[in-house]
């Protein structure tokens, strides 16, 4: 094969060819390691490079093949978001106040997949602490979406707060990789890309090693190139770990097993409020298409109401910069990290050291934070906040009594261009507005590329399931991928 | 409510981060609009609610209490920004 043939490959591709012998974890590498060293000072997707590693880890897992002993994984060449703690390989958060941090640990979720065999590619460019959705707010600087509005050159936001991880997976500059979603930060990129991008239930991923931001929230999970390498990648990275106590001690079901269930007599709910004003012709369009494609599935179809959907976007900048500003205490110069000396006194060098590795956005939200954590405001923002939450889950509570998932557009636009939406937080915000809800209530959602609009680029549909029912979304998931015959791939500009 | 420039001096002060004099006032402009906007929480009838606390009902694990982890003074201290002996070196605390 080819080298651009084995990047083209999806995940369940290679590890079949790897399986029947017909490319090695070395030569998948090489070809990955290639067009990541032509395509990087394009796209910058990747803020750190691991060529060497990833070699000793494919030849590894030759040996191991060749042994009889290849996992679910073994050979498979993977990017990871450099929110994940890699032991001995730089780990930054796209943040310069962790600078050249070096883990002497491994996250849970990447040590589960070196167990089942992977090889780490390098680490994923995001936004600084997972707190963006444009990828703008990176110490690196933003990454480029591979994807371009037909007959423009105008370089476009691949989303956030995991851009690099969805720009890496729609260039073919990794067979999946690795991701976060707080507010929406992997269903939105993999919405922006044409990509695969699943947040699972809230305690499905273990959470250790993973930087924090807002504890409550945040949630790991794979953006792939398919629904059935994303239920490959999510069941290697599941599972309970004793080391986050918010793990869930459940089984971790072969996802890949409800691919191609039959959907029928599955009832599927269209939450009436997320038809919001404003909300472009496109993508009402899809959402409509997307209903049509499940009933002729042989789904039920129904409206459901969420009552207090608008609501989850300001709840959740109470809490998640609330939660942020107590983790994000810990960078204080002391023990790692960066170090500003000021004049010296053990104040300054705090205070010096903070303004000077926070980025604008983080410090906003730090701020926020403290402001309605301070004396005499908890109560009427954080409290409120965490009661509205309350009010947001048991809306889903009541609707799943009548649905079995609910299917909604992604995001309520396509990728927009660098630099259009950073003066103005509010407006960039907006964009989790239908992804934020699920983080919220702790649910799993899931986004599937199911057309282009008008410009070419790609557009996502997110189906949200019950808690710990990621089932339901990979068999759904796969109908719609099915239906949409979503093939097209970035026209290759770099 | 708004957040005039000495909110957030004293806001900045808690959350230790130095923040230049000309800087008070157009963060204090941002935060306030992203505040108003976040004000509309007031509409929701919270009575007899309780805050959520956790996602997926499911309880709080114990384990035994013993050591499971050590003797790693090294790679703790690895990434110090300064070191000497087996020790973090930080800022004069008391004068």
């Amino acid at each position: 094969m080819s080298a651009s043939d084995l990047t083209g490959l999806t995940l369940k591709g290679a590890l079949d060819a790897l399986a029947e012998k017909r490319v090695s974890a070395v030569e998948l590498a090489q070809a990955h390691i290639d067009a990541i060293a032509v395509a990087n000072p394009h796209l910058n997707a990747y803020v750190l490079e691991t060529p060497d590693k990833a070699l000793e880890m494919a030849r590894a897992s030759d040996d191991r093949r060749a042994r009889g002993e290849a996992g679910p994984l073994d050979g498979a060449s993977l990017g990871i978001k450099d929110l994940f703690a890699t032991k001995g390989v730089r780990s930054t958060a796209g943040s310069k106040i962790i600078g050249e941090f070096i883990p002497p640990y491994e996250s849970t979720v990447t040590a589960n997949l070196w167990r089942d065999g992977a090889v780490m590619l390098g680490k994923l460019n995001m936004d600084e602490f997972a707190m963006g959705s444009s990828n703008e707010t990176s110490a690196f600087g933003p990454v480029v979406n591979p994807w371009k509005t037909r007959g423009s050159n105008q370089p476009l936001t691949p989303g956030g707060s995991s851009g690099g991880s969805a720009a890496a997976v729609a260039a073919d500059l990794c067979l999946g990789a690795t991701a976060s979603d707080t507010g929406g930060s992997i269903r939105q990129p993999a919405a922006f890309t044409g990509t695969v991008g699943i947040k699972p239930t809230y305690g499905r991923c273990s959470r250790y090693g993973i930087v924090a931001f807002a504890s409550s929230l945040d949630q790991a999970g794979p953006i792939a190139k398919t629904v059935e390498d994303a239920a490959i990648l999510l069941r290697s990275m599941a599972g309970h770990d004793a080391k986050d106590s918010t793990s869930l001690d459940v089984e971790t079901p072969d996802f890949t097993s409800f691919l191609g269930k039959s959907p029928k007599g599955l009832r599927i709910g269209v939450p009436k409020e997320y038809r919001i004003d404003g909300m472009p012709d496109e993508v009402a369009k899809l959402w409509d298409q997307g209903v049509e494609w499940l009933k002729a599935a042989g789904c039920e179809i129904k409206t459901v109401s969420l009552p207090h959907t608008k609501y989850a976007l300001p709840a959740y900048y109470i809490i998640a910069p609330a939660e942020a500003s107590s983790n994000l205490a810990r960078y204080d110069g002391m023990r790692f990290g960066l170090r500003e000396l000021g004049n010296g006194t053990l104040t300054d060098v705090y205070e010096q050291s903070r303004a000077k590795g926070f980025g604008e956005e983080v410090k906003r939200r730090i701020l926020i934070g403290t402001y309605v954590l301070s004396a005499g405001y908890y109560d009427a923002y954080y409290l409120k906040a965490q009661k509205v939450r309350q009010r947001i889950a048991d809306d889903f509570d009541a609707v799943f009594q009548e649905v079995d998932a609910l299917l909604t557009p992604t995001a309520p636009s396509a990728a927009f261009a660098l630099g259009d939406r950073v003066s103005d937080p509010v407006a960039m915000y907006l964009n989790d507005v239908f992804t934020v809800t699920v983080n919220l209530a702790g649910l799993p959602g899931i986004s599937i590329p199911a057309g282009v609009d008008a410009g070419g680029l790609p557009l996502g549909l997110q189906l949200i399931g019950r808690a710990l029912d990621e089932g339901t979304l990979f068999t759904l998931g796969g109908v719609v991928e099915q239906a949409a015959a979503f093939r097209a791939k970035p026209e290759r500009w770099w | 409510m708004s957040i005039d420039a000495a909110t957030v001096k004293r806001v900045a002060k808690l959350a230790r981060i130095a923040v230049p004099e000309d800087r008070l006032q157009p963060l204090a402009q941002e935060l306030s609009g992203i505040m108003a906007w976040i004000e509309q929480l007031n509409e929701v009838d919270t009575d007899g609610v309780a805050p959520m606390t956790a996602c997926v009902t499911c309880k709080l694990p114990l384990r035994e209490d013993v050591v499971t982890d050590g003797h790693k003074r090294d790679a703790v201290l690895s990434n110090a920004p300064k070191a000497i002996g087996g020790f973090f070196v930080v800022p004069k605390v008391v004068e």
